[in-house]
C-alpha cells in the first residue's frame, strides 16, 4: 500500500492531492467508511490526550499524517510508520466523528449512502451507518448499524470487514440519532431521505446533488425534534411471518406473539410517560 | 420477471449434440466433451447466481402428478420441457419457434416451479440439506446472530413477483442476499415454504425460542458480544421441551446501544424501540403468559387498544369475515367489563367469548343472513352495560326475536 504511494509521490504527479497523505488514504480502496479529519483538529494536541500511549512511534506517525516527516527516513521503518499512522488516523477519526463538524461530515456521507443499505428485506434498503462493537483497537472489526431495525450487520464486502471497528467507536451511530431526532428513519414506508437522493441522482449533477443534499441536512438538522414522537412507533414495524402452506409456523408465531407482547408493553411505557 | 443471463445459444446446440450423444451410448464425440456431457439440468445450476438450486431428479419431473397446473403458466410447454429433459425436439416443432431464448426462459420458470415443489419432498428436502451442510446458502448477515446459515425462501409462490430471499431461523427474518447475481433469480422457485419445512423436518437445525444468557464469566464485559466464547462452558445437552420445536441452542444476545459506554434510555426519542423483535423470554414458559392474541394472560390493563392491532392481525388468519366486526364489540365490553369488575382469570375467559362470537355467527338463524344483521347491533348498543361475555352473545340474539 504504502509503495503506491511512495511511487505517486515519485512520478511527480504534482497535485496536492498525492503528496498528502490524508487524501491518499481516504481514496484507497476499503477506507470508504472514513471522512476527512480537518487538519486544525489532527493539530490540536488536546484532541489527542492519551493517543500517545495506544500508538508507537506516535510522533513521526503523526508527522507522517500531517505531512511534516522528513524525507530521508529508511523505508522499513517508513513502512511500520505507515500502519501506526494508520491507527493513529483511525482512533482519531473515532474522535473526531463524534464532533459537530465530524457528526455533520459523516451524515454527509450517509445522504449518500455510502455505507451500504441494510439487508434485512422489510427495512426497504435503509441506508447504513459504521459502528464499532468496542472502543479498543484491534479487536472487533466494523458493523453497519440500521436506525430502522436498530441492529448491526457486518459489511457485505470483505474489504470493508477488515477494518478495525475501534475506527468508528461505539458511540457514533446513536449520537448521531440523539443529536438529530429529526434523521430518525421512520419504522415502515420507504426511507425518506435515501428516497430523495435517489430522485435527484439522475436528472442533476454531481455539485448540484451535493448542495440538495447539504441543504436538506441543514433542515433536517435545524429542527430540535420537538415535535417528534417515537413512544409508538414500533407498533408499524413489519414483520416477515414464517408460514408453511400460508399456515403459520406453531413455534415461530409464538415466539413472535410474546415479542409483540412486549412491545406493546413498552409502548403503553412509553405513552404513560409521555402523557405525564 | 427475473431472468437467467442470456443463454449461450452455442451451449444450447451442444445440449442437443448432448442428446445424440446420450442416445450413441458415447461413442467418440469426443470434440465437444466438457459441455456437451452435462444435462441441462446440471448446467443451469451450475450458472452464476443458481447456486441455490439442487438438481430435480429426472422421475420427479417426468411424473405428470408432480406438474400438475404448470402447463397453464409456463408458455412453450413441450419445448421448454424437451429443452429441460435433454430431449431432441421434433424437427417441425423446432421451426415454430422464433427465438430459442424464448424457449430458454421458459424452461427456466418450468424447472424454477418443479424445484419449488421437489425441495419440499423427502428427496428434494435431502438435496437442499446437503447444500445447506456445505455452506452452499451463505451465513445471516445479522451479527448477532453469529454466522447462522440461512436458506433460501421466496416471498410468493407464484412467480414475477420478487426475487429470493435469505431466511435465517435465528432471527426468523429475511435478508437480501448479499451478491447481486441473485438479483435474478425469482423467489417463486424456492416457495414461501420450504424454509419452514425444512427446519420442521431437521429440528435439530433449528434455533430454540428460548434463550437463557450464559453466567457472566468473571466480568460482564461492556460489548454485547463478549458473549460469544461463555455459550461454550453450558455443555450440558440442550433439550427444547417443546419436542416439534427447534432442538438448538439459540443466538439470543441483543444488541444494545451505546453512548460513552451508556445505554440510551428508551425514554430518549432515539432510544430503543426495536429490541423487542430480536428479544428470547429466558424459558419456555414464558412463552405461554401470551395468549393466541398476543396478550398478557392473567393481566388486565387499559392498552386493550394497542393490543389490537396485534390481536386483528391474528383473527385475520383464522376467520376474517365472520370476526372482524364482533371483535371491536368484544373489546369494548371487556374494557367495560374491567371497570365494572375486578380483573378474574383472563385468558381462558376471552377465548370463550371469542368462541362464542364465532359460533353465534355460524349458526345464526338462517333469516339473520350471514351476519348479525343491523338492526341486532343497534339493540344490542341499547342494552349496553350489561356485561361481556360469550353468554351474553346469546342474550343479544334472542332480544330482537322476543321483541
Amino acid at each position: 500500500m504504502f509503495h503506491r504511494a511512495v511511487e505517486e509521490i515519485s512520478t511527480g504527479s504534482d497535485s496536492d492531492y498525492s503528496r498528502c497523505w490524508v487524501s491518499w488514504f481516504l481514496s484507497s480502496k476499503g477506507n470508504e467508511y472514513f471522512c476527512e479529519v480537518d487538519e486544525d483538529f489532527i493539530v490540536d494536541r488536546f484532541n489527542l490526550t492519551g493517543l500517545n500511549s495506544e500508538v508507537s512511534n506516535y510522533n513521526q506517525a503523526l508527522e507522517l499524517i500531517t505531512d511534516n516527516l522528513d524525507e530521508d527516513i529508511q523505508d522499513d521503518l517508513r513502512a511500520s510508520l505507515d500502519v501506526q499512522a494508520r491507527l493513529l488516523y483511525g482512533l482519531i477519526h473515532a474522535r473526531w466523528i463524534v464532533t459537530t463538524r465530524g457528526l455533520q461530515k459523516m451524515l454527509d456521507k450517509y445522504k449518500r449512502v455510502e455505507f451500504g443499505r441494510c439487508p434485512r428485506v422489510m427495512c426497504q434498503q435503509q441506508p447504513l451507518l459504521p459502528v464499532g462493537l468496542t472502543d479498543t483497537p484491534y479487536q472487533k472489526s466494523v458493523k453497519l448499524y440500521c436506525g430502522r431495525c436498530e441492529d448491526i450487520y457486518s459489511p457485505k464486502s470483505s474489504r470493508h470487514a477488515a477494518i478495525d471497528g475501534a475506527y468508528f467507536g461505539t458511540t457514533f451511530p446513536h449520537l448521531l440519532f440523539l443529536i438529530y431526532p429529526n434523521l430518525i428513519p421512520p419504522k415502515s414506508g420507504p426511507p425518506l431521505d435515501s428516497a430523495s437522493t435517489m430522485r435527484n441522482e439522475p436528472a442533476e449533477g454531481g455539485s448540484r446533488r451535493r448542495r440538495n443534499v447539504r441543504d436538506e441536512i441543514q433542515e433536517a438538522v435545524a429542527g430540535d425534534g420537538a415535535d417528534i414522537n417515537t413512544s409508538s412507533v414500533a407498533l408499524k414495524v413489519e414483520r416477515y411471518r414464517p408460514r408453511i402452506y400460508g399456515f403459520q409456523v406453531n413455534e415461530v408465531a409464538k415466539l413472535q406473539r410474546w415479542q409483540e407482547a412486549l412491545r406493546d408493553r413498552q409502548v403503553q411505557r412509553l405513552e404513560a410517560l409521555e402523557d405525564r | 420477471m427475473p431472468r437467467p443471463a442470456d443463454p449461450d445459444p452455442e451451449l444450447q446446440e451442444d445440449d442437443n449434440d448432448d442428446d445424440e450423444i446420450m442416445d450413441d451410448q458415447e461413442d467418440g464425440y469426443t470434440s465437444s466433451t466438457t459441455t456437451s456431457t452435462v444435462t441441462w439440468i446440471s448446467w443451469f445450476c451450475s450458472l452464476p447466481g443458481h447456486e441455490y438450486f439442487c438438481e430435480v431428479t429426472e422421475d420427479f419431473i417426468e411424473d405428470d402428478f408432480n406438474l400438475t397446473g404448470l402447463n397453464v403458466m409456463v408458455p412453450f410447454w413441450k419445448e421448454a420441457m424437451e429443452m429441460v429433459m435433454d430431449i431432441e425436439p421434433d424437427e417441425d416443432a423446432a421451426t415454430k419457434i422464433p427465438d430459442v431464448s424464448i424457449v430458454e426462459s421458459s424452461a427456466e420458470m418450468l424447472y424454477g416451479l418443479v424445484h419449488q415443489r421437489f425441495i419440499l419432498t423427502r428427496a428434494g428436502l435431502q438435496a437442499m440439506i446437503d447444500k445447506y451442510e456445505n455452506n452452499a446458502f451463505g451465513v445471516c448477515p445479522r451479527v448477532l446472530c453469529r454466522s447462522s446459515t440461512v436458506v433460501p425462501c421466496g416471498r410468493s409462490d407464484l412467480p414475477g413477483l420478487d426475487t429470493v430471499k435469505l431466511y435465517c431461523p435465528n432471527c426468523n427474518d429475511i435478508y437480501v442476499p448479499p451478491s447481486s447475481r441473485y438479483q435474478g433469480v425469482d423467489g417463486a422457485f424456492f416457495g414461501t415454504t420450504f424454509a419452514h419445512l425444512f427446519f420442521q423436518s431437521y429440528r435439530e437445525l433449528a434455533p430454540a425460542p428460548f434463550y437463557k444468557p450464559p453466567p457472566p464469566p468473571s466480568s460482564t464485559a461492556s460489548s454485547p458480544s463478549s458473549n460469544a466464547s461463555a455459550i461454550e462452558p453450558a455443555s450440558e445437552a440442550f433439550v427444547n421441551p417443546n419436542p416439534y420445536g427447534g432442538q438448538k441452542r439459540a443466538e439470543g444476545a441483543i444488541y444494545y446501544p451505546r453512548i460513552y459506554g451508556f445505554k440510551v434510555s428508551e425514554r430518549a426519542k432515539s432510544g430503543p424501540r426495536m429490541q423487542w423483535m430480536r428479544v428470547r423470554p429466558e424459558s419456555p414458559e414464558q412463552l405461554d403468559r401470551v395468549d393466541w392474541r398476543g396478550h398478557w394472560i392473567g393481566e388486565y390493563s387499559d392498552d386493550d387498544d394497542d393490543d389490537e392491532d396485534g390481536g386483528e392481525m391474528e383473527m385475520q388468519d383464522f376467520d376474517p369475515d365472520v370476526t372482524y366486526e364482533d371483535d371491536d364489540d368484544e373489546e369494548e365490553e371487556e374494557e367495560e367489563e374491567m371497570q365494572a369488575e375486578p380483573p378474574r382469570a383472563s385468558g381462558s375467559r376471552r377465548m370463550v367469548g371469542a368462541a362464542g362470537v364465532v359460533q353465534s355467527a355460524r349458526t345464526a338463524p338462517t333469516a339473520a343472513g350471514l351476519r348479525p344483521p343491523a338492526p341486532v347491533k343497534t339493540q344490542a348498543i341499547n342494552i349496553p352495560r350489561i356485561a361481556s361475555s360469550g353468554q351474553v352473545r346469546v342474550v343479544r340474539q334472542y332480544i330482537p326475536a322476543a321483541a
